[in-house]
């Protein structure tokens, strides 16, 4: 059950941005290791078409997306405690989860 | 280390953080716009002393962000706390250290 203190737009920007930044801290490691196979496999020449990451496109997507939230969601921690800024809370929380999902739309419809 | 200065570095490496995440993902959407797959984009980096700078920074701004913002988590969310739960974060750190380190080197080969 949501508590009612929690049921708030600012509560659930700090879920989010917990949320996404446990599940690229996951996938962080992942993401270096098929990184420094794929640029070994070419150094050594062992393979004329270099890998790639061995990610879906929807997975691949899905991590563009969840970064884009967490740098949103992060800038707007980052404004709170630094800037001067007293009313703008409600609305850089949707501000930031908008920006940061329409940027990752926006790409993926680029990159198609 | 105290609280404060932990705080900071979890900050001050959110704000060198931005523009490089900003940066990269753009780059591999351009690359996949381009019809290159991640592993030929990567190919283009290959002998870049710019592009290894650029990732070097990267990897260790994201070594000291992700294990300190897990750790808050973990202290928050688990029963877990106290020098273990520091020893593995720090061990985190170490292990995105010395991946980027690995693909940043076979970058530069």
């Amino acid at each position: 059950m949501l508590r009612p203190a929690h049921n708030h737009p600012g509560y659930w920007a700090f879920l989010a941005l917990r949320l996404s930044g446990v599940a690229l801290t996951l996938f962080l490691p992942v993401h270096l290791l098929m990184l420094g196979l794929t640029l070994e496999e070419a150094a050594d020449g062992s393979s004329s078409s270099p890998a790639g990451l061995p990610l879906g496109e929807a997975a691949t997507w899905s991590l563009v997306a969840l970064l884009a939230l967490h740098l949103a969601l992060g800038l707007r921690v980052l404004a709170l405690e630094l800037l001067p800024w007293c009313h703008a809370r409600r609305r850089w929380v949707g501000i930031g989860a908008g920006a940061a999902l329409g940027a990752a739309i926006l790409l993926a419809a680029l990159a198609v | 280390m105290t609280e404060v200065v932990l705080f900071l570095l979890q900050r001050a490496s959110a704000l060198i953080l931005a523009p490089l995440v900003l940066v990269h993902t753009v780059l591999v959407v351009g690359a996949v716009r381009g019809g290159l797959d991640a592993g030929e984009a990567l190919m283009r980096a290959r002998g870049s002393l710019g592009w290894s700078v650029f990732y070097g920074l990267f990897v260790v701004a994201a070594a000291v962000h992700a294990p300190l913002g897990l750790h808050s988590v973990l202290r928050e969310w688990t029963p877990w706390r106290g020098r273990s739960l520091d020893l593995a974060m720090a061990a985190l750190g170490l292990l995105l250290l010395a991946l980027g380190g690995w693909a940043i080197r076979a970058i530069l080969r």
